[in-house]
């Protein structure tokens, strides 16, 4: 068991958790993850390390309500337990000192680029960092990205915040301005990193993105994770998840992810459903608020 | 007991034991369990399992000892079997198999004692593992293990895996009183056990039941470590105070065809395909939140000719195929998977594709599985493991419709203990050298075995490994000497 040392929303569905983890939080590295499992009956989902502090024996995550699993996360709070955290996984970051580096982050991917903006900029890098969100209250970790970065753009798709647009627009403005540009870092939905990795294909930079197959042990052990790199089949948990953007062959990463869709939707509907009914029954104002306690008193 | 005790136990007199024939195991008729992930086998009463001890020649050299990779002292027990003492064989083979349940269910016999058995001259071998599945389960029953008495030595030794080696080791090291932790990358200790082999040949209870029975003679067990990731063998050693660290990770990287089409949504590894079922209990979806494709009233087919192929396809079969095929490049003869696998299979309707190799799979055009583009094989010279290399046949290509495949063509080493571990020599393949004798890597007081050293083998021979390197690792404790 895991205990979850603290938790807040940092935009409506996006929360951070700050778990207690000591032996992840000892070795930790920029651009690694975790597999958890919440409960007995619950399915390993990989999620972001944001953060760590080995000192305190602690790992942050932060997650974005998506499917059933992501959801019932969100309604965990200070206190509570999650069953099974594992990781680090993945290779980290390849950190060192490249010149200028663009690290785009994209909506919740902000989280993961974060780390490795922070790496870079140590290793003497002259970060520039452009984060997109769909609006204003989406915008995560705006003042942590800014301690890290030698400049920060801001795009919201509706213009409520900053400006309106799309990173590639601020990434497209800084190769038209002749901007010196040795690496791109790009986190973020696969449509961002797919549109970032053909920009600077273009240009002939260098692009780093990282995947989110679906996984289960994360450890090299299914290969449901394989991805198509430069033509060749790779697994992301073991081999990436960071991988060169410009050999990535992001329809094929598309069609896996869709591989469950009916049945992440018939957990999901099935969910709120429940929440719901456990909401009205119980007079509780939020859903959510009531099958996490629904689900802490099922534990005992 | 004197010999000639033992002798008077025995109604039957030695000549006429040839003659009596082997007590076949009840079992659940094919067409019922095809629709469930119940045991297949369901074990002998004390009255068969009385019968069948009783064909036992006890021969004055027993050779199905000698071929047991971890030497269970089969005459012994059998006629403890005889003498109606259960518990007593029970605490035999526990001298030398710390997992006696599981070996009576998963071991290929038919390659190990019973494969060498006297009476298999003549007649068919005495039904060493089913009499093995019935005093383990009897034991369980009672509920009544022995838990050995020890003196602590005050050493340490971290296991990494807890598969059949890794348990193996863990059991005996305990016995000799060291301190024994177990780390488990999964949430689950078992390693295959409870991953790879099917509710229907390998209940998890069972596998439940021998770790409670070691957790009670000490043994700790950790679980969500991925020793290389969140924690390196240097740092157990020098930072945890282990003394020794015993390496039995499993050769657990799937492998591929690397034919077109493999991307496709439909095909899977048989590691995913059989994780999902057993470890994450997606076929009780939505019960449990992993999900797996709906294979009711799907033609399903899983390529290779292993256990682990015939566990996919036949669990595929129990969860509404309405086709279920074993394509294999080889013949019958070749096929690896034990007799008993092969023959519930063909019993229960799987339809065996023999001589046949897809070469490619076949899209939707929109992601999703439809078929595999398949040839058929014939076998000409004998290649470097022995058996006779597949040929393709010209003009032979044909289309087998389908919605999954489940790729079961082996595996291979995963690398994440041996390049996170200074020191530790491996081989061109990537599996860790070890000494066959001591199971010694090159690394001072580090040892492995099982699929990590050897790639991909049985249960029992891992076990064996575990064994070896648990004498060994004792011998090194105690002596300090390398």
């Amino acid at each position: 068991m895991f205990k979850i040392i603290h938790a807040e929303f940092l935009a409506p569905g996006i929360k951070r958790f700050v778990i207690d983890a000591p032996r992840i939080a000892r070795k930790q590295k920029p651009g690694q993850f975790v597999i958890l499992r919440i409960y007995e009956e619950g399915e390993r989902i990989p999620v972001t390390i944001e953060n760590s502090d080995a000192e305190r024996g602690t790992i942050n995550i932060v997650v974005q309500a998506a499917g059933k699993t992501t959801n019932l996360l969100n309604t965990l709070n200070t206190g509570d337990q999650i069953l099974d955290v594992v990781g680090p996984l993945g290779k980290p970051s390849e950190i060192a000192n490249y010149g200028t580096v663009v690290v785009v982050g994209g909506g919740v991917g902000t989280a993961m680029a974060y780390p490795t903006a922070a790496a870079l900029k140590h290793a003497g890098n002259r970060v520039i960092s452009i984060v997109g969100a769909r609006n204003k209250e989406l915008v995560i970790l705006e003042s942590e990205m800014r301690g890290v970065s030698d400049s920060l753009m801001i795009t919201t798709d509706d213009g409520s915040y900053a400006d309106k647009g799309f990173v590639t627009d601020k990434l497209r403005q800084l190769i038209q301005n002749g901007t010196r540009i040795d690496l791109v870092v790009a986190v973020g939905p696969i449509v961002m990193m797919k549109a970032v990795s053909e920009m600077t294909r273009k240009e002939n930079i260098h692009t780093v993105v990282s995947l989110n197959p679906i996984m289960i042990d994360g450890t090299g052990m299914c290969g449901g994770c394989r991805v198509m790199i430069d033509g060749k089949s790779e697994f992301a948990c073991v081999d990436g998840p960071e991988f060169d953007g410009h050999k990535v062959d992001f329809g094929v990463l598309v069609q896996r992810n869709s591989m469950y869709r009916d049945a992440e939707q018939r957990s999901l509907a099935e969910f709120q459903r429940a929440a719901k009914a456990l909401a009205d029954s119980q007079g509780v104002e939020h859903a959510c608020a009531a099958v996490s306690a629904g689900r802490q008193g099922d534990q005992g | 007991m004197s010999p000639t005790t033992k002798k008077s136990l025995n109604p039957v007199p030695i000549k006429d034991r040839i003659k009596v024939p082997r007590q076949l195991m009840p079992e659940q008729p094919a067409e019922v369990r095809a629709h469930n992930f119940e045991e297949v086998n369901l074990g002998y009463s004390a009255e068969l399992a009385q019968l069948e001890a009783q064909r036992c020649l006890e021969c004055a050299k027993p050779t199905c000892t000698d071929n047991c990779p971890v030497g269970v002292q089969v005459k012994a027990f059998v006629e403890l079997i005889v003498a109606g003492d259960f518990m007593g064989a029970a605490a035999k083979i526990r001298e030398d198999n710390v997992l006696p349940a599981i070996t009576g269910r998963v071991c290929p016999q038919e390659d190990q004692c019973e494969g060498k058995c006297l009476l298999s001259k003549k007649a068919k071998a005495l039904g060493i593992g089913y009499l093995e599945r019935f005093v383990a389960d009897y034991e369980q029953r009672m509920g009544t293990h022995v838990v050995p008495k020890v003196t602590p030595t005050g050493k340490k030794v971290a296991v990494v895996g807890s598969g059949p080696s890794g348990l193996t080791v863990a059991g005996d090291l305990i016995q000799k009183g060291h301190k024994v932790r177990v780390f488990e990358a999964l949430h689950e200790i078992g390693g295959v056990l409870v991953y790879g082999i099917p509710e229907f040949r390998l209940p998890k209870q069972i596998v439940r039941e021998q770790i409670d029975y070691m957790r009670a003679m000490g043994v700790e067990f950790e679980t969500d470590v991925v020793v290389g990731r969140t924690v390196t063998i240097d740092e157990l050693m020098h930072e945890e105070g282990f003394d020794a660290v015993y390496i039995g990770t499993g050769a657990g990287l799937p492998q591929f065809m690397n034919i077109p089409g493999e991307h496709l949504n439909g095909v899977y590894s048989a590691n995913e395909f059989l994780t999902r079922i057993n470890l994450m209990k997606a076929y009780k979806f939505p019960v449990y939140d992993e999900p797996m494709l709906d294979l009711h009233g799907k033609d399903v087919a899983v390529i290779g000719g292993g256990n682990t192929a015939l566990d996919a396809i036949r669990s595929a079969l129990r969860l509404g195929a309405r086709k279920a095929y074993v394509i294999y490049r080889r013949s019958d003869a070749e096929m690896p998977a034990r007799a008993e696998e092969v023959h519930h299979a063909r019993q229960e309707g799987i339809d065996f594709q023999m001589l046949t190799a897809p070469v490619e799979f076949l899209s939707d055009g929109k992601g999703w599985l439809t078929a595999a583009r398949c040839v058929r094989m014939e076998l000409g010279e004998p290649d470097a493991s022995g058996r006779r290399r597949p040929v393709p046949v010209q003009g032979s290509e044909f289309d087998l419709p389908l919605s999954v495949a489940i790729m079961a063509i082996g595996t291979t080493a995963n690398p994440i203990v041996q390049t996170t571990t200074p020191g530790l020599g491996t081989n061109k393949r990537g599996y860790i050298q070890a000494s066959e004798e001591t199971q010694r890597t090159t690394k001072k007081g580090v040892f492995a075995g099982g699929d990590i050293v050897t790639g991909g083998a049985t249960v029992i021979l891992a076990m064996g490994a575990g064994r070896r390197a648990a004498n060994s690792i004792h011998q090194y404790l105690t002596t300090g000497e390398w």
